[in-house]
């Protein structure tokens, strides 16, 4: 398969999956139980990263700047990176890598043990009972893991510098409020919808398109993170160069 | 009334079904043995419209699955029940919410209705009692029972049967055989049961036919056929 008809099938899958009637009556508890499988499952491990984000973003900013510009210069950097760059990637990354492979796994079981045709027999769409759910529950969690994330980055972040750098709460919040501005934080947050859409159809795409046994569902699995990795950087270099290019 | 007309299919070269044509009439049970590997299976899927057909239609009340929409197929496909070789059951949900899935989905019954339904299809099945146990806790037979129960959940007018006597022991397998000749009695469904063996297919079958080397052809006198 050539890469034009793959990004074709992959589309294609996206639309078959979302631009169908949703049936909300039937849909929304799974919906919500995709948000609460991505958000609250993810939670743990995206507080963990980012804090470590955040611990390295401020010791880095200040072995590079320390001494040579206004103190509160180092909130401003470490915020505008953290929510520019740093939260949504790391935060799109973390859930690619526990989600992605996990609906690309427990899809592709479904499909090699027939679930899948039950449900085409039952007269029930599989896109609208598998995809579509998985697809909605991401794109809700991952914008809010986002959010949270950044907020703990530079909690963390604050919270070093005022007790390992000298730089007190009051002037990292300072740089970091006074020079906030509201695009790079909805810049951040546009970023991380369009990577929860492509977290979630790979990982759907890849469990739909399994044949064969436990091997290929493996495969499918890696492929899943990797093609969702790559797409998540693309992406970040895309919207980067229309926003903030 | 199905009616299955020049049914071919082919995967690279191999021939699966070869101008397949035969009838399954109202309130007929019909039975497509053969040996494992020829194509039996695939001709289930194939006239559910699952697996696209090289030539040939399948006419659900002459309507062509081949032909239909989407809704015209889901509309079709609501009158049938399916119960796969693998039972297919979904591994995340417990027995009753398997069979409740399609009330669920396709019908406006309360929750009530649906409980109670679920009960009644599992006591049709034997399996009362059993509705909060998960697939992975039940054995072989017990699976396909519930397999029985879900594809009976919307009441369909036509059962299709796939081997649903393999890899079970003889006490299963007799009731399982028991199951399917009482349900076709008490509900007259229409239906095709593939299996490979003999005496599941003369203990359930109102017309066999054989299919092999994907040709199909109708048995008058099954012994003498079989053993010729």
């Amino acid at each position: 398969m050539n890469l034009f008809s793959a990004i074709g099938d992959f589309s294609s899958f996206f639309f078959r999956s979302v631009f169908i009637p949703w049936q909300l009556k039937h849909s929304r508890y799974r919906i919500l139980r995709q948000v609460y499988e991505v958000g609250i499952g993810s939670l743990p491990i995206i507080l963990i990263i980012a804090a470590f984000v955040g611990l390295v973003s401020i010791v880095q900013t200040s072995y590079q700047v320390a001494g040579t510009v206004p103190r509160y210069i180092l909130g401003m950097t470490v915020g505008r990176m953290v929510m520019i760059e740093l939260g949504p990637i790391l935060t799109a990354l973390m859930v690619s890598g526990r989600c992605a492979s996990s609906m690309a796994a427990e899809i592709g079981t479904m499909r090699v043990t027939e679930q899948i045709d039950a449900l085409e027999i039952m007269a029930i769409n599989p896109y609208r009972f598998l995809s579509l759910p998985r697809i909605m529950g991401t794109f809700i969690a991952l914008p809010v893991l986002t959010v949270i994330a950044e907020f703990d980055a530079l909690l963390v972040s604050g919270t070093y510098a005022h007790f390992f750098l000298d730089i007190p709460f009051g002037v990292f919040n300072y740089g970091l409020t006074h020079f906030f501005y509201a695009k790079d934080f909805f810049g951040g947050l546009v970023k991380s919808i369009f990577f929860a859409v492509v977290i979630a159809t790979s990982g759907c795409y890849f469990g739909f398109n399994v044949r064969g046994g436990a091997r290929e569902v493996g495969r499918a699995a890696t492929y899943a993170v990797v093609t969702a990795s790559i797409l998540i950087l693309t992406l970040d270099f895309l919207i980067a160069l229309v926003i903030f290019g | 009334m199905i009616r299955i007309e020049s049914l071919s299919k082919t995967f690279d070269s191999l021939v699966v079904l070869d101008d397949v044509s035969f009838c399954i009439d109202d309130g007929n049970l019909v039975v497509v043995l053969g040996p494992s590997g020829t194509g039996k299976s695939v001709l289930l899927k194939s006239m559910l419209g699952l697996l696209p057909v090289d030539n040939g239609e399948v006419l659900f009340d002459g309507k062509s699955i081949q032909k239909a929409s989407d809704s015209e197929t889901y509309n079709i496909r609501k009158q049938v029940g399916f119960v796969f070789q693998g039972t297919a059951l979904f591994d995340s949900m417990n027995v009753g919410e398997n069979i409740a899935l399609p009330l669920r989905e396709h019908t406006t019954l309360s929750s009530k209705a649906i409980r109670e339904r679920v009960c009644s299809l599992l006591e049709v099945v034997g399996m009362e009692g059993k509705a909060k146990m998960y697939p992975q806790l039940l054995s072989g037979g017990m699976k396909r029972l519930v397999a029985v129960a879900r594809a009976l959940a919307l009441d369909p007018k036509y059962l299709f049967y796939d081997e649903p006597t393999t890899g079970l022991d003889p006490i299963m397998t007799d009731k399982v055989v028991d199951l399917v000749q009482n349900l076709k009695k008490k509900y007259t469904n229409s239906g095709i049961v593939v299996t490979h063996d003999l005496s599941t297919a003369k203990a359930v079958g109102d017309q066999i036919y054989m299919l092999k080397k994907g040709k199909i052809a109708k048995l008058a006198k099954i012994e003498k056929e079989l053993y010729d």
